[in-house]
C-alpha cells in the first residue's frame, strides 16, 4: 500500500476515534451548509470570489507594486522573500534589529509552510503559537492536522492531560471552559511580556495597503497591539484589489469555514503604531511557478477556509496526517505534489474523485479536475513498479479490442466460479479486504444479447 | 422518437458481473419505442485506466468507443460515472466531428428518459422502502441533481422519476450524498478507507429503514453489495434501471 493508505488504515484502525473525526467535520459541514443557506446570493459570491481572484493572478505583479507602493506610504517596511529560506532569513533580521526576546505568532500556514518555528528555535528564540489549538500542539511538538482546526486530531480528555502537564490545571479536568481559561491566563501573560509579534495575512489590500487578518480569539490583536514590532506574513497569492473586494471573501470565508457567519475578529492593519515598527514580508515560495502553469494555477485562489477537508470523506476517514503536508486535504493533495512531487505522489490517488470539494470551494477551484490531471502526471512520470505498469499496458490491450476483452472477461469468471475461496480472497485482493466479489452470472450481458437478441 | 438510432453501451462491469441491469436497460428502451441496438465490439470508455493515470494509454480504448457509436443518434447506458467520463475526459483526443458528436449525445439512463424523451412517469409499481445512493459522478459530473454544497433549488432527475413509483416509498438518509468510496481504482488502493466508506453509506440506509438502496451506478452498488454480503446484512442493492423497468408500459 501506498504511505497515504497505510496511515489512513492505521487512523481508521481505532473505529471510535476515526467515528468521532468523521462526525465532528461532518458537524461543521453541516453548519457551514445551514448558514450559507442564509445567503440567497451564495453562489453569486462563489462565482465573484472566483473572478476577483481570476483577475488579481493575471495582473498579480501590478496589484503587488500597488500595496507596496501604499504600505510604504504608509510608513510600513515591506520585505520580498523569494522562498523559505529568505522568509525565514528576514523575520530573523527583524528580531535581531529590534532585539527582540519573545516572540509571539498567531496563525499563519505560511510561515508552517516554510518552517519558521523550527528555524528560529534552532537559534534559541522561542516562538509561541498564541491561537489556541496552535499552542495545544505546539505544546505536543505537531504539526497541525487540519488548516482551520489544528488540533481537530485531539480529544478534550488528551488536552487535559496535556495541560496538566504543560499548565498544572487539576488532574482529569476535561472541561473546556476551565481549560480555555487555564490557556488564556498562559497565553496573557506571553503577550504582554512579547517583544515582538508575527501573524499571518489573510487579505492584503493592494488600493489601501492594509493587511486584514481573520480571527476568533483576538489573538493577533492581542499580540500586534502589545508589542512593539509587529511582522505580517504573506504568500504573494494573498493580495486583492480592494476593500470592496474585501466584502465578498470576508462573507464567503468564516461561513465556509467553520459555519459562523462572520469570523469574531476581522482586523485590518494599516500603519505602525507611534514608536513602533510594522513589517509585511511577501513570500514566493514556488507561488509563481504554479501561476504560470494554465492547469494548476486556480489552486492559488484558495483562501485557506478548509471546507474541502471538512466535506472530504476520505480526510475525514484518514486524518490530517496521513497526508503529511503542511496542508492536508483534497487542497493539500493538488498542493504538495508541487513542493516535492516524488514524496507525495501519493496524495492525488487519495481521492475518490466524488467532486464535494470543487463544489464546496469558495472561490471554485476545480480541485478534483486538477487531482484528476495529476494523475496523468504521475503516473506518465513515474517508472513505477513492473507489476502496475504491465497490467495497466495489458488492460489498455484488452479494452482497445472487443475480442480481447470477451475472452479476458469470460476467463475471469470463469476464475471467480472455480477457483477456491482461499486462492480468489488471497491477502494481495485488496477488494477482498472488507468485501465479497459480485457472484458471478451465467453468462456477460454480451452473451445473453448474442443469444437471445442478435440470432 | 421512433425513428432515432439508439446505441447501447454496457459498462464493462455490468457486462460482466450485472448482466440483468442491462438486459432491464434494454427492456426499458425497447418498451419506450425505441430502435435500439447493442454494438458487439464495444469493451469499456477507459475510466479505470485514465483515473490511474494512463490517458494516454487509454486513447485506443477511447477511438474504439467511438468506432462503436458514432453512426447512432444518441448512445445511452446505465452508468452516470462512464458517461461523465465520455463527455468529460474523451476531451484529450482529437475533435473530430464523431468525436464530438458521440460526447454530446452520449446519456445516462435517467437522463435520457427526463431531458430527451421527456418523460417523468415510467407507470412503476414498486412498493418498497427505497434509498437513493446519489452517485457522485451523476451527481455532481451530469448534474442529475443538486449536490448539498451548492445553494440553490433542490432538483433530481432519478428522485422525480421514482416518485411517481406506485407503493414506493423513498427514504431520507441523514447524508444525502456523502461518497460510497468505490471511485475505481481507489477502492483497491484505499482499500480500508473505501470500506470504511462504503459501510457508512449501507448503515446510513439501513438505519433510516431502506429495504433497497439504488442507485445510477452498479459500480457504487458493486461495492456496498460486496459490503454487506460480507458483513451479512439485510438490506438489498438493486440497479435503477431494474427498478424503472418493473413497469406495465
Amino acid at each position: 500500500m501506498n504511505a497515504h493508505a497505510q496511515m489512513a488504515a492505521n487512523f481508521l484502525a481505532n473505529r471510535e476515534r476515526s467515528d468521532w473525526h468523521d462526525q465532528t467535520l461532518w458537524m461543521v459541514r453541516q453548519k457551514r451548509d445551514r448558514v450559507a443557506l442564509s445567503v440567497p446570493e451564495w453562489e453569486q459570491l462563489r462565482e465573484q470570489a472566483s473572478k476577483i481572484k481570476d483577475n488579481v493572478l493575471s495582473n498579480l505583479e501590478n496589484y503587488l507594486l500597488q500595496f507596496e507602493q501604499h504600505a510604504l506610504a504608509n510608513g510600513v517596511k515591506v520585505h520580498w522573500a523569494v522562498d523559505a529560506d529568505e522568509l525565514n532569513r528576514i523575520v530573523l533580521k527583524i528580531i535581531n534589529d529590534s532585539k527582540a526576546v519573545r516572540v509571539v505568532k498567531s496563525k499563519s500556514m505560511l510561515t508552517e509552510e516554510c518552517g519558521l518555528n523550527p528555524f528560529l528555535e534552532k537559534l534559541g528564540i522561542e516562538v509561541v503559537d498564541t491561537d489556541l489549538g496552535e499552542r495545544i500542539i505546539q505544546f505536543r511538538n505537531e504539526p497541525p492536522s487540519h488548516i482551520v482546526l489544528p488540533a481537530i486530531h485531539l480529544k478534550k480528555e488528551e488536552i487535559g492531560e496535556l495541560f496538566h502537564e504543560k499548565l498544572n490545571t487539576e488532574k482529569g479536568a476535561s472541561d473546556p471552559h476551565y481549560l480555555t481559561a487555564a490557556a488564556r491566563a498562559h497565553l496573557r501573560e506571553k503577550f504582554l511580556s512579547a517583544d515582538l509579534a508575527i501573524t499571518g495575512v489573510n487579505f492584503a489590500v493592494a488600493e489601501t495597503g492594509a493587511v486584514v487578518v481573520c480571527t476568533n480569539e483576538g489573538n493577533a490583536d492581542m499580540g500586534v497591539h502589545a508589542a512593539p514590532v509587529q511582522v505580517h506574513c504573506m504568500g504573494i497569492e494573498k493580495i486583492i484589489p480592494s476593500t470592496a473586494d474585501l466584502g465578498v471573501f470576508t462573507r464567503l470565508l468564516a461561513r465556509n469555514a467553520t459555519g459562523q457567519h462572520i469570523t469574531t475578529y476581522t482586523s485590518h492593519y494599516l500603519k505602525p503604531k507611534e514608536g513602533g515598527e510594522m513589517h509585511v514580508v511577501i513570500t514566493d515560495n514556488g507561488r509563481s511557478e504554479r501561476l504560470g502553469n494554465v492547469k494548476y494555477r486556480d489552486s492559488l485562489k484558495c483562501i485557506r477556509c478548509g471546507a474541502c477537508m471538512n466535506t472530504c470523506p476520505v480526510y475525514r476517514r484518514s486524518g490530517g496526517y496521513s497526508y503529511r503536508y503542511v496542508i492536508p486535504g483534497p487542497i493539500g493533495s493538488i498542493l504538495a505534489p508541487y513542493a516535492d512531487i516524488k514524496k507525495y505522489k501519493d496524495l492525488p490517488f487519495a481521492s475518490s474523485l466524488c467532486g464535494s470539494c470543487t463544489d464546496v470551494c469558495p472561490v471554485k477551484i476545480d480541485i478534483h479536475q486538477q487531482i484528476y490531471y495529476l494523475r496523468q502526471e504521475i503516473t506518465g512520470r513515474s517508472k513505477f513498479p513492473g507489476f502496475k505498469k504491465i497490467s495497466l499496458k495489458l488492460a489498455a490491450k484488452i479494452f482497445a479490442a472487443g475480442r480481447w476483452y470477451d475472452l479476458s472477461g469470460k476467463t475471469a469468471r470463469w476464475a471467480m466460479k472455480h477457483l477456491s475461496r482461499k486462492i480468489i480472497y488471497h491477502p494481495l485482493n485488496a477488494w477482498g479486504r472488507g468485501r465479497e466479489l459480485p457472484e458471478v452470472p451465467e453468462r456477460s450481458f454480451k452473451e445473453w444479447y448474442k443469444k437471445n437478441i442478435k440470432s | 422518437m421512433h425513428s432515432l438510432k439508439i446505441g447501447l453501451f454496457i459498462p464493462c462491469y455490468i457486462d460482466q458481473f450485472y448482466p440483468g441491469v442491462g438486459i432491464a436497460t434494454l427492456e426499458l428502451l425497447q418498451k419506450l419505442k425505441l430502435n435500439v441496438s447493442y454494438p458487439l465490439k464495444q469493451t469499456c470508455c477507459g475510466q479505470p485506466l485514465a483515473n490511474t493515470g494512463a490517458e494516454k494509454e487509454a486513447i485506443p480504448v477511447y477511438r474504439n468507443f467511438i468506432r462503436n457509436f458514432s453512426r447512432f443518434d444518441y448512445v445511452v447506458s446505465p452508468s452516470g460515472s462512464c458517461v461523465y467520463h465520455v463527455r468529460e475526459h474523451y476531451d484529450i483526443l482529437e475533435q473530430t466531428d464523431e468525436v464530438k458528436k458521440v460526447r454530446k449525445n452520449t446519456f445516462e439512463l435517467c437522463e435520457f428518459i427526463t431531458d430527451i424523451l421527456k418523460i417523468d412517469d415510467l407507470k412503476i409499481h414498486y412498493p418498497h422502502k427505497v434509498g437513493v445512493h446519489q452517485s457522485c459522478h451523476g451527481l455532481r459530473g451530469l448534474k442529475l441533481g443538486k449536490s448539498s454544497e451548492i445553494i440553490a433549488e433542490r432538483y433530481s432527475k432519478v428522485h422525480k422519476l421514482l416518485e411517481k413509483a406506485g407503493g414506493i416509498e423513498l427514504i431520507k438518509l441523514h447524508r444525502e450524498d456523502e461518497c460510497c468510496g468505490f471511485g475505481g481504482t481507489f477502492s483497491v488502493f484505499e482499500p480500508d478507507v473505501s470500506v470504511r466508506m462504503g459501510l457508512a453509506r449501507v448503515e446510513d440506509h439501513q438505519l433510516n429503514g431502506a429495504e433497497i438502496i439504488t442507485a445510477t451506478d452498479m459500480s457504487c452498488l458493486m461495492h456496498m453489495e460486496g459490503i454487506i454480503r460480507r458483513q451479512k446484512k439485510n438490506i438489498k442493492v438493486v440497479h435503477i434501471a431494474e427498478i424503472l423497468n418493473s413497469n406495465s408500459l
